[in-house]
């Protein structure tokens, strides 16, 4: 792959330049497409691909840019490698324009660092809570109205229904604690910006109340049977169980094209029926009556610092994040867009409920970002460390136990 | 035997001059010995001790990837961090458990091998070889397929365990997931050890094991008596590299657990802090760290053979 880079690298010398955009595997033919529309007369743009996981792909840009690599012009980054990648250096800044009125609120806090723009938004990426219809009704639950954690997990409970969530000893794992906090008023760190001298604000009320939900979940009837390894793909079986009425589940934007590429006769297929049972609705609340923060997260496109080339550079990376390019990858991908306006195109009209595109589009412009630190892979390993397993999670404990160990390894006290 | 053999002088002349001064030609040699050596041995000094130092020297700062311009000395204080959290005693622990365990089953069981090796009469190219095709296995290859084979979703080990549940998760705590993986690791590097000790078991004179034979020595005596005190040294080669390389077992456990439910190894640890996290100060004073610790396993060795050596002389 690295010599695959280098080759057409040195193969833009002398005529053409060639913009080397490094991908992330999530609708990589759309991508390739969008690449040669936004090549010009005067450069090309040619994709890369980076691994799977995001965790692998920090590493590998990391070290390329680490090496002042003249040829990644362009990258994919998930939005919560930006403050990292920003305050290395590593990026070159954007012009302001690059996000407007139009952008959703949640895509567009997650591009700014040091009141300067790092990344152009493509794609956005947030959490509903998926559910079967027929399991709310015979739990009473009136889904028109903002639902709780504490009401779902109950109606789940009680109705021989299950809860489906991220809990294995992972990222995802802190996206949902984000939310849970970030939806009772709190916020895992606050004043980021100081770097290693953020205020860790997990022990709190709004840590209690999230770690309560976690602990309820953990000791209910609702939980999955691999509620401690669970990830974003174990949860969707429980939706259509052999036996049982299905779930509530917290996952991102793409379940809605699973389930709907599941429609048939065969084995592990669902019928039309059992499709139209699914149900949509905004994450739930941590507590009663305040609104929730669903997660965020998407792709975002940065410019490297070390680019021969930096203004084609940037002129692409705004080509590749225009609304055309947006309103392909959502119809082809399913990754939904970053911009407000694109929601209201006759193909997204077209592809996707209407109810289900504006719950999108609330929920990436109310979200709740992860915080936003050059240390953010740290906080998020500590937390992970100290939150799993999730069956011995403790509001009296969890918190303050977590904010220390943050806090220790912020410092350089403690080893991850 | 080798008493008889080892002191026999030609003749009278040698005995005379223990250390002849060296002539012209000697010294001219000599010069343009090291001449040639020199190259090869600044190449060596390059590749070995620039990074050495260089993880010396950062061990001494507060240093993120991340975070170039903080960069700021700290002295001795990463190394205080790492030896005051429990974090390192714990994969401390854990890595000399992985590397006690695998060593022995890989000793016993190797030697079983080299013997099978060294004795087989038909077949032998072939037998040779199947014993040894493990070893010529990438090791990620390797814990890929024993993860693979202990998966509780597509694995066999579970239907073929009569007492364990099919749905029993080898990877979802410590015991069963440090098991799977010493389990890959012993698997994959048995050979490597029949192989030196083979090569024990091949300068062991023949001549020996039929004196001892017509003696009236049983096979576990001659074993016991003969074979095993004279490929001592081959033995301790062989613990002592499997040792060392256990120690710093990494591969299984990033590809069968990721370092999850606490089957960390030191240079896991060390991993994480540099790669993952990208903190050169605290992950080069780990480095520093492993490689003192891989020095005293090795000097530990050592020692302890010497001394097994010399109590078995004066045994005999």
């Amino acid at each position: 792959m690295a010599g695959a880079g280098l080759l057409t690298a040195c193969g833009g010398d002398g005529g053409k330049p060639t913009l080397n955009w490094y991908i992330n595997p999530d609708g990589q033919d759309t991508l390739a497409s969008i690449a040669e529309r936004c090549s010009t007369d005067e450069y090309d743009v040619v994709t890369q691909l980076l691994p799977a996981s995001a965790t692998d792909q920090r590493t590998q840009l990391a070290r390329r840019l680490a090496a002042e690599d003249s040829s990644t012009d362009l990258m994919s980054i998930d939005p919560v490698f930006v403050p990292e990648f920003a305050n290395a250096n590593w990026l070159l800044e954007l012009p302001a324009d690059t996000i407007d009125d139009d952008t959703l609120q949640g895509a567009a806090d997650t591009v700014v660092w040091e009141d300067a723009i790092y990344a152009a938004p493509q794609w956005a990426n947030t959490q509903v809570l998926w559910y079967r219809r027929s399991l709310a009704e015979a739990a009473g639950l009136d889904m028109s109205e903002p639902v709780t954690w504490d009401q779902v997990i109950d109606a789940a409970g009680e109705n021989g229904g299950t809860v489906g969530v991220q809990a294995n000893q992972y990222e995802a794992y802190v996206v949902w604690i984000n939310s849970l906090i970030a939806g009772a008023g709190g916020e895992i760190i606050s004043d980021t910006e100081a770097g290693r001298d953020a205020t860790v604000e997990i022990d709190s009320e709004a840590g209690r109340d999230a770690a309560a939900i976690i602990q309820k979940l953990a000791d209910s009837d609702a939980r999955q049977p691999d509620f401690t390894v669970s990830n974003e793909g174990t949860t969707l079986a429980y939706m259509y169980p052999a036996d049982g009425p299905g779930e509530f589940m917290t996952n991102w934007t793409f379940v809605y094209a699973n389930y709907q590429g599941l429609i048939g006769d065969g084995e592990g297929q669902i019928s039309q029926d059992e499709f139209d049972d699914l149900g949509w609705a905004r994450y739930p609340q941590t507590v009663e009556g305040e609104e929730s923060r669903p997660p965020i997260g998407g792709i975002e496109i940065g410019v490297g610092a070390y680019t021969d080339e930096p203004d084609f550079a940037r002129e692409a990376a705004l080509c590749v994040t225009d609304e055309q390019a947006q309103e392909e990858l959502a119809v082809n991908d399913g990754l939904m867009p970053s911009r407000s306006s694109v929601y209201d195109s006759d193909a997204l009209q077209e592809n996707f409920p209407t109810d289900l595109l504006a719950l999108y589009r609330d929920s990436i412009d109310t979200g709740a970002p992860r915080p936003k630190s050059a240390f953010y892979n740290q906080i998020s390993v500590a937390l992970q460390q100290q939150w799993h397993s999730p069956e011995d999670v403790d509001p009296e404990t969890t918190p303050a136990r977590s904010a220390d160990f943050v806090t220790a390894v912020l410092e350089g006290r403690a080893l991850l | 035997m080798s008493t008889v053999t080892a002191p026999a002088t030609k003749d009278g002349v040698n005995e005379k001059k223990a250390v002849p001064p060296d002539s012209d030609r000697m010294k001219a040699e000599n010069r343009l010995g090291q001449r040639l050596v020199a190259p090869a041995l600044a190449l060596m000094l390059l590749v070995t001790a620039f990074p050495m130092l260089r993880s010396l020297y950062l061990s001494l700062f507060d240093y993120s990837l991340t975070a170039p311009d903080e960069r700021e000395f700290v002295g001795l204080q990463n190394y205080i961090t790492a030896l005051s959290d429990s974090a390192l005693w714990l994969t401390t622990l854990n890595t000399v458990f992985i590397m006690v365990v695998t060593v022995a089953f890989e000793l016993v069981i190797g030697f079983a091998f080299a013997l099978v090796m060294h004795r087989v009469v038909f077949a032998r190219g072939l037998i040779r070889t199947s014993i040894l095709i493990p070893y010529g296995i990438i090791t990620v290859v390797s814990g890929f397929a024993w993860q693979f084979a202990f998966s509780n979703t597509n694995g066999f080990v579970n239907s073929w365990l009569p007492f364990l549940d099919s749905t029993f998760n080898w990877f979802g705590q410590y015991g069963s997931a440090i098991a799977a993986i010493m389990v890959s690791e012993i698997w994959k590097t048995t050979p490597f050890m029949s192989l030196l000790l083979l090569a024990g078991l091949a300068q062991v004179s023949e001549d020996m094991v039929e004196a001892a034979k017509v003696d009236g020595a049983t096979w576990l005596q001659r074993m016991t008596k003969v074979v095993l005190p004279n490929m001592r040294a081959a033995i301790m080669v062989a613990v002592l590299f499997r040792a060392l390389d256990a120690y710093r077992v990494f591969d299984n456990i990033f590809v069968m657990t990721n370092g999850a439910v606490g089957t960390r190894s030191v240079s896991f640890l060390t991993y994480q802090q540099v790669v993952e996290q990208f903190q050169f100060g605290i992950g080069s004073a780990l480095s520093v760290l492993l490689f003192l610790s891989v020095l005293l396993i090795a000097f530990l060795i050592v020692k302890l053979f010497k001394v097994d050596l010399a109590s078995a002389r004066q045994e005999k």
